[in-house]
């Protein structure tokens, strides 16, 4: 393609002198290695070529020993925490057993062994026949799910390294209004949806590339990163775990995982007297007042007809998949072979000002161009059928939730929300039945205190 | 693990389930936690099937995609970086003025500071021998002073290849998101099978395929 050039204004002398003049200084520059024009090895009588392979093995993986250390670590501390919280009742023992593996899995193993991120290695291997899962990643991703089947969110916690760092933090919590919290906690499907599809896609890690403290643990990131991460934290301080509850992807699985659970934390250790103390303590929204013998009607904001709701929902669906389909190929560019083939596309018809590296190298590689533009192009295709499901499953949150809001359910006593709830144990000490039972409160005073502000 | 844990069993699972919502809510919850059970021992089943099928990767870069752009010294979690350069003798000219050992600005050719192009002294000459008048010189990367900044194998003559840079796997803790293969401008970064996890150049591969210049030596 001949370009536009300003021969005609009579500037077009310059390239040519700048052209000359930089072949020459290359020349200069070069010219001792050039007298080698072959760059042939010479012989060197009596000398041996030293081993290549030698040292290029030093540099070969040890042993992950390690890895297993973790995992054994990962799974005896979710065990710990799930008996501090369902068992010992201990808030105490909680904070410390998140100040442990803060410590460990944090800062010493520098917060990569990580039960968040597996969730991309999972997704690509499960899309990708040439990635295989180490068996190590494989199990720091069922565990936790398996233990939060078992006892709810004890592992976000007082395990999880990013959980346990927010909940250090939170020394100053407000209480945010329930519907700023519902809103915003739609948010973790997407960002995990998106996770999975730019993993499955493009082979991206998303999520880890978006960890907000990976920077404290390692004490290096780029100026972005460290700013991203002291908003998170300072953010913290006053609104207690901002990355769990409203970006963090396992948590969007945690909280459809957790309702199921055998045994679950109670606000409690024995029966609820609905003395509504604990309602106001916990920073989560994740505590469910108890609503007497019919819910009650303020539960639900407004109340709609089932037609209405089954309308809402088809149109729900029907958003979630159209701009899934739209929004496809705007996604797909976070590919860089896309980017890669939008370059080259540029190049060839003249638009672009200049070649990058990745062009040139592309050049140089010999790969035909039309080959890249239909690698391109499946990508792009893979991108539009990934991001209609990753519409549908939005829209299907959307329309649980959606359902839920006009089902309230009878609870005859005051219990965690198991979705939300992070078995921090902030509720235990509130209860007056508690008390009693830690031997702070005796039988005579609870009575009064029972009568006093009983049910009601 | 019910006895551990039995104060918190009450009322949950009572199979066959008694009437009211109550316990059908509980039932609803006990038939959904096993489905969950059973999901998750499939996927571990299919996971653990695939095992031993394909090999474990890590991450190397293709040096006939890299640059010598100096990204791989800044941007890795490690300092300094797990990328380092690595010589391939057999591609080796010796030259009589190695472009990758010395700075183009030099005043002497000895191994004065100031004309050496590695930062760090990295690079290390070694005489061989002097034929005809024109001294052989070996070099060497000492693995412990490299940075992997990548003068010398932008400096190696006309990126001849014989100086490139790789992972060095002793180092790479191998994340999931390698910060170096996100700031490549080439994307000379993927994963390769654990088992051979060295890229060549092109040109290295075939002296190794030709069996020239005593390949494996």
């Amino acid at each position: 393609m001949p370009r536009r050039g300003l021969n005609a204004t009579g500037v077009g002398m310059l390239p040519w002198v700048i052209g000359i003049l930089a072949i020459g200084v290359w020349f200069v520059l070069f010219g001792p290695a050039l007298a080698q024009t072959e760059l042939v090895r010479p012989h060197v009588p009596g000398y041996e070529t030293p081993d290549w392979r030698a040292k290029i093995k030093e540099a070969t993986a040890p042993n992950p020993v390690w890895d297993y250390v973790d995992v054994g670590f990962l799974v005896v501390a979710i065990g710990a925490a799930s008996y501090l919280a369902i068992r010992a009742r201990s808030r105490r023992g909680l904070v410390i057993l998140a100040a442990i593996s803060l410590f460990w899995l944090g800062f010493v193993r520098q917060g990569c062994i990580c039960p968040i991120g597996a969730i991309q290695n999972v997704a690509l291997t499960l899309a990708d026949p040439s990635y295989s899962l180490p068996l190590t990643v494989a199990v720091l991703f069922v565990a936790p799910i398996l233990l939060t089947l078992a006892f709810g969110r004890t592992f976000c916690g007082a395990v999880c390294p990013l959980g346990a760092v927010q909940e250090l933090v939170a020394v100053l919590p407000m209480r945010i209004p329930r519907w700023v919290d519902e809103v915003l906690g739609l948010l973790p499907y997407g960002y995990l949806g998106l996770g999975i599809l730019t993993a499955v896609c493009s082979g991206y890690f998303l999520i880890c590339q978006y960890d907000p403290f990976v920077s404290f643990f390692r004490l290096g990131a780029n100026f972005e990163v460290w700013l991203f991460s002291f908003a998170f934290l300072g953010l913290g301080i006053i609104v207690a775990r901002p990355y769990c509850r409203f970006l963090c992807p396992l948590g969007a699985i945690f909280r459809i995982v957790a309702p199921l659970s055998r045994w679950h934390l109670k606000i409690h250790p024995s029966r609820c007297i609905s003395c509504r103390l604990c309602e106001d303590v916990c920073p989560y929204n994740a505590i469910r007042r108890a609503t007497g013998q019919t819910p009650e009607a303020s539960e639900i904001p407004v109340k709609t007809s089932p037609l209405v709701v089954a309308l809402l929902i088809g149109a729900i669906w029907t958003v979630g998949a159209v701009s899934g389909f739209l929004l496809g190929p705007v996604l797909a560019r976070l590919d860089w072979r896309v980017q890669l083939a939008e370059q080259i596309w540029y190049e060839e018809s003249g638009l672009a000002a200049e070649t990058t590296d990745a062009s040139d190298v592309f050049r140089k590689s010999g790969t035909p161009i039309s080959e890249l533009y239909q690698q391109a192009a499946a990508i792009e295709n893979r991108y539009r059928f990934g991001a209609v499901l990753v519409g549908i499953w939005l829209a299907f949150v959307a329309s649980t939730k959606l359902v839920q809001l006009q089902t309230p359910a009878r609870r005859d006593e005051y219990e965690p929300e198991r979705s939300k709830c992070y078995c921090c144990g902030r509720c235990f000490r509130f209860c007056p039945i508690e008390l009693q039972r830690l031997g702070l409160l005796d039988e005579e005073s609870l009575a009064v205190y029972v009568k006093s502000r009983g049910p009601g | 693990m019910a006895g551990v844990l039995g104060r918190q069993d009450e009322g949950i699972s009572t199979f066959p389930p008694a009437a009211g919502g109550e316990s059908r809510r509980v039932f609803l919850r006990d038939s959904l936690r096993m489905a969950g059970l059973v999901f998750a021992a499939a996927g571990v089943g299919y996971i653990a099937g695939r095992k031993g099928q394909p090999t474990d990767l890590v991450w190397q870069l293709d040096p006939d995609r890299c640059i010598g752009c100096g990204q791989c010294a800044i941007n890795c979690v490690l300092h300094p970086s797990a990328v380092k350069a690595v010589q391939f003798y057999p591609l080796c000219a010796m030259c009589d003025i190695c472009t990758g050992y010395f700075d183009v600005s030099y005043r002497r050719l000895d191994t004065g500071a100031e004309n050496q192009l590695c930062p760090t002294g990295a690079l290390i000459r070694q005489f061989i021998a002097d034929q005809a008048g024109v001294p052989r010189f070996e070099y060497h990367v000492n693995r412990e002073l490299c940075i992997g900044c990548g003068k010398c194998v932008r400096g190696c003559a006309m990126m001849n290849g014989s100086l490139f840079l790789q992972v060095q796997h002793d180092r790479c803790v191998n994340c999931n998101d390698c910060s170096i293969a996100r700031a490549c401008p080439t994307r000379a970064f993927r994963r390769v099978p654990a088992s051979q996890p060295f890229l060549l150049k092109r040109k290295a591969r075939q002296i190794l395929e030709a069996g020239v210049l005593g390949a494996t030596s």
